[in-house]
């Protein structure tokens, strides 16, 4: 016999098996997910969960696809949070601070509170991130937000109405685009392909027999 | 977390890990190889597989589960449908919110083209959100085109399509290029230079990688840049049946809301299928490292209007899905694991194989492994064999796990599994379609104006891919699909819509003796997780 335990899924009892995943939960209690579903795998972030176990006073959040369920759990997803996405042309902006203050200037309003930090399901440090923002410090927003799945939670819990997981994205695109090193291989390469270099090449390979190119192929050196 | 037989393999397997980290095991020969693939590789099980009776690719074997919906009876009838009111329009409609689709629509709409994207999730959900190792591109000094040409030539058995596979290595550092442009980030070392690594069949360390999440970095930068771009996105919406003109082109799509299940009507001058792979229909009984929505709709949707399939019959088994712990069986482990140094590991402590074969090579040895030669280790759900991470950190120093696969540790670290002091048992999961729609040169279907990019199309890779260069291919093929569908759209003129070609399915499954209650695109899996309530049904 499977050992089971008792869910609130939005305040109705379930028993559900104690392995399962509360998205797993869901699906044995007999939804057929549309929202809040995703990769399935902890990246898409579509799945955010709030939940608070019965007589506890700490809420909690999560991916519901990552997280097994605990008896007496009360569950809400929350498949959709409208976060704002500003818009821009990543060619015209440049990485300056006054991007931010354009773009996201209710950053500035941060009261310092950290419920943000506390409520991320990737355990990131969100307050932290976006202080980086604020002093246009985007590198270091970009590693510290990196691991972000934009699930939306840190915003639903912000008393600024601050949406962190696009602040974060638009650092991110600003470090990857202007402030990371260039790659010089990288160029010289894209301008071989250019010039044909290899064009010779490759076209005398399409052509080979295939035992020519096995050959070729069980011979090959391999970089150490 | 391990119980205590786990535990006691464990302890053999920490016993051995510095004789382990220095060996470098011998790789297979050729024939060894093709031996191993015969006798141990799914796609080898002949009685897994059916005969197509009808279609385009009549006479040839599909797996089974895709054999019944690519025969299957449409969701909708074509008198539910009044093609006469037509509820959006545009030049280029691309079916699929992946990174093939996102990408396509990037292209489409700088080449000056109206574009729409309908996707039955969201943008991002997608296999592209949860590729975590890397992405191919020949770009260092020691590299070419050419190298690359000949590692995924080989790796996919000598099949892939030359023209195609040409433009996958060729255009691969230019898509580096243009991603890193739009602000994607990659690992590089001080000076610029990519931090690149081997992957499975690879003969140059070509890996470009974001941490472990290349792919969601990849796809949530597409997605921003699609939504700075205002292309239209019409998330929670499936293709569910493909549209002609009077002329037998492709010409848009019909529609179901998957909330509402209201149907509408989308006509295009040019469309792009762009709907993914297939995981979620579980051959083989096998769990799957794919997203929600990976049911083979594309291939569905094209093969009933008359589009051709190649390859259909190949899937990729990662070697590396999680075998345990049971919550997130068969999710991904990244074979990045192994470019940075963890080596595959049996019960008895032995290092049974070089850890960077060929996806469809590890993948056998493994479950030869577990099976014939009974030195797997039993979990919950089946049987595993060892990735032992903790010889990353002895060979690259403490700290490379957190800095170079953070969602690894992230993931067992949930269950309480420390990844930098226990190794983790994995167990072949079903990952990627190798086969799809056929297309040529130029990304289009042999329906005229019905083109295809992504995990949609087979004959890039062959029979068997390559880590890194579905990443790749997606962004190759994706933008090459976009321009060249918005290129072809000036030139089109729409004629009357039709959806004829149903009837015309029916009679000829009505003609082959076929008889089906099976409907299809399938849009999504049903799970029940053993709920006898359900099961039943």
């Amino acid at each position: 016999m499977e050992n089971m335990v008792n869910v609130y899924l939005f305040g109705k009892k379930y028993e559900v098996p104690s392995n399962l995943t509360i998205m797993g939960a869901m699906e044995y209690a007999g939804y057929q997910l549309v929202r809040g579903c995703g990769c399935r795998n902890g990246f898409c972030g579509a799945c955010a969960t709030i939940y608070r176990i019965k007589g506890q006073n700490e809420l909690k959040s999560c991916l519901a696809c990552q997280t097994k369920v605990e008896d007496n759990m009360y569950v809400a997803t929350l498949p959709f949070f409208p976060l704002e996405k500003k818009v821009y042309d990543i060619e015209k902006i440049k990485p300056t601070e006054q991007i931010m203050m354009q773009l996201y200037p209710e950053i500035y309003s941060c009261i310092g509170c950290n419920a943000c930090t506390k409520a991320c399901t990737q355990e990131l440090n969100v307050m932290q991130y976006i202080a980086y923002a604020q002093r246009g410090e985007y590198e270091k927003c970009a590693e510290e937000s990196f691991d972000c799945v934009m699930c939306g939670v840190c915003s639903s819990r912000c008393p600024a109405g601050i949406s962190h997981p696009q602040v974060a994205l638009l650092a991110r695109r600003l470090n990857g685009k202007y402030l990371a090193p260039k790659s010089a291989h990288l160029e010289n390469r894209v301008q071989e392909i250019k010039d044909g270099t290899f064009r010779e090449l490759l076209e005398a390979l399409m052509q080979k027999p295939i035992s020519e190119m096995k050959e070729l192929y069980n011979n090959r050196e391999i970089e150490k | 977390m391990y119980n205590e037989k786990m535990l006691e393999s464990m302890r053999k397997v920490a016993a051995n890990r510095e004789a382990n980290a220095e060996l470098e095991p011998r790789r297979m020969t050729a024939d060894e190889k093709d031996a191993l693939l015969a006798e141990f590789h799914p796609d080898y099980k002949q009685n897994e597989f059916a005969i197509l009776s009808i279609g385009e690719n009549k006479g040839e074997k599909v797996p089974t589960e895709l054999c019944e919906l690519l025969q299957a009876h449409s969701r909708i009838s074509a008198a539910d449908v009044d093609l006469t009111k037509v509820d959006y329009e545009t030049d280029v409609l691309i079916i699929g919110g992946g990174g093939a689709g996102a990408s396509a629509a990037i292209e489409a709409d700088e080449a000056g083209a109206k574009a729409m994207i309908v996707t039955k999730l969201r943008i991002g959900d997608a296999n592209t959100m949860m590729a975590e190792g890397g992405i191919q591109a020949a770009d260092k000094p020691n590299d070419s085109p050419a190298i690359h040409y000949l590692d995924a030539f080989g790796g996919g058995h000598f099949a892939a399509k030359p023209e195609l596979l040409y433009k996958l290595v060729n255009e691969a550092p230019e898509a580096i290029q243009w991603l890193n442009n739009l602000g994607v980030e990659f690992d590089k070392t001080e000076d610029g230079t990519m931090v690149t690594t081997h992957g499975g069949g690879t003969s140059r360390k070509r890996m470009h990688a974001a941490k472990d999440y290349s792919g969601a970095e990849i796809m949530r930068t597409l997605r921003d840049e699609v939504l700075n771009r205002g292309i239209p996105v019409i998330d929670f919406t499936a293709a569910v049946e493909l549209i002609l003109d009077e002329n037998g082109n492709c010409a848009g799509a019909v529609l179901m809301n998957m909330e509402t299940k209201e149907l509408l009507v989308a006509k295009a001058k040019t469309v792009i299928l762009a709907t993914g792979g297939a995981g979620r229909l579980h051959y083989q009984g096998f769990p799957t490292s794919n997203h929600y929505g990976a049911t083979a709709d594309g291939l569905v949707l094209g093969y009933r209007v008359g589009a051709k399939l190649l390859y259909a019959d190949t899937l990729q088994y990662h070697p590396t899905g999680a075998a345990y712990p049971e919550q997130i069986f068969g999710a991904l482990v990244t074979e990045k694991v192994r470019s940075i140094g963890a080596k595959l590991v049996n019960a008895d402590g032995e290092v049974f194989m070089h850890p960077l074969e060929t996806r469809d090579v590890s993948a056998a040895s493994i479950i030869r492994e577990c099976n014939a030669r009974g030195k797997g280790i039993e979990t919950s759900d089946g049987v595993g064999v060892w990735l032992d991470t903790p010889m990353i950190e002895l060979k690259n120093g403490e700290g490379t796990i957190e800095k170079r696969i953070p969602a690894m540790l992230r993931m067992f670290g949930k269950y309480g599994i420390d990844i930098r002091k226990e190794p983790i048992l994995v167990y072949p999961t079903l990952h990627y379609q190798n086969g799809g729609l056929d297309i040529n040169a130029d990304c289009m279907t042999k329906v005229e104006n019905l083109y295809a990019a992504g995990e949609v199309v087979g004959g890039i890779h062959g029979r068997n891919r390559l880590m890194g260069n579905s990443l790749l291919d997606i962004i190759v093929f994706g933008r090459d699909a976009g321009r060249a569908a918005a290129e072809k759209a000036k030139d089109v003129t729409v004629g009357a819509l039709t959806l004829d070609h149903m009837a015309a399915f029916d009679a000829e499954r009505a003609a082959a003796g076929l008889e089906t209650e099976a409907i299809s695109p399938k849009l999504l899996p049903t799970y029940t997780h053993g709920n006898p309530k359900f099961e039943a049904k």
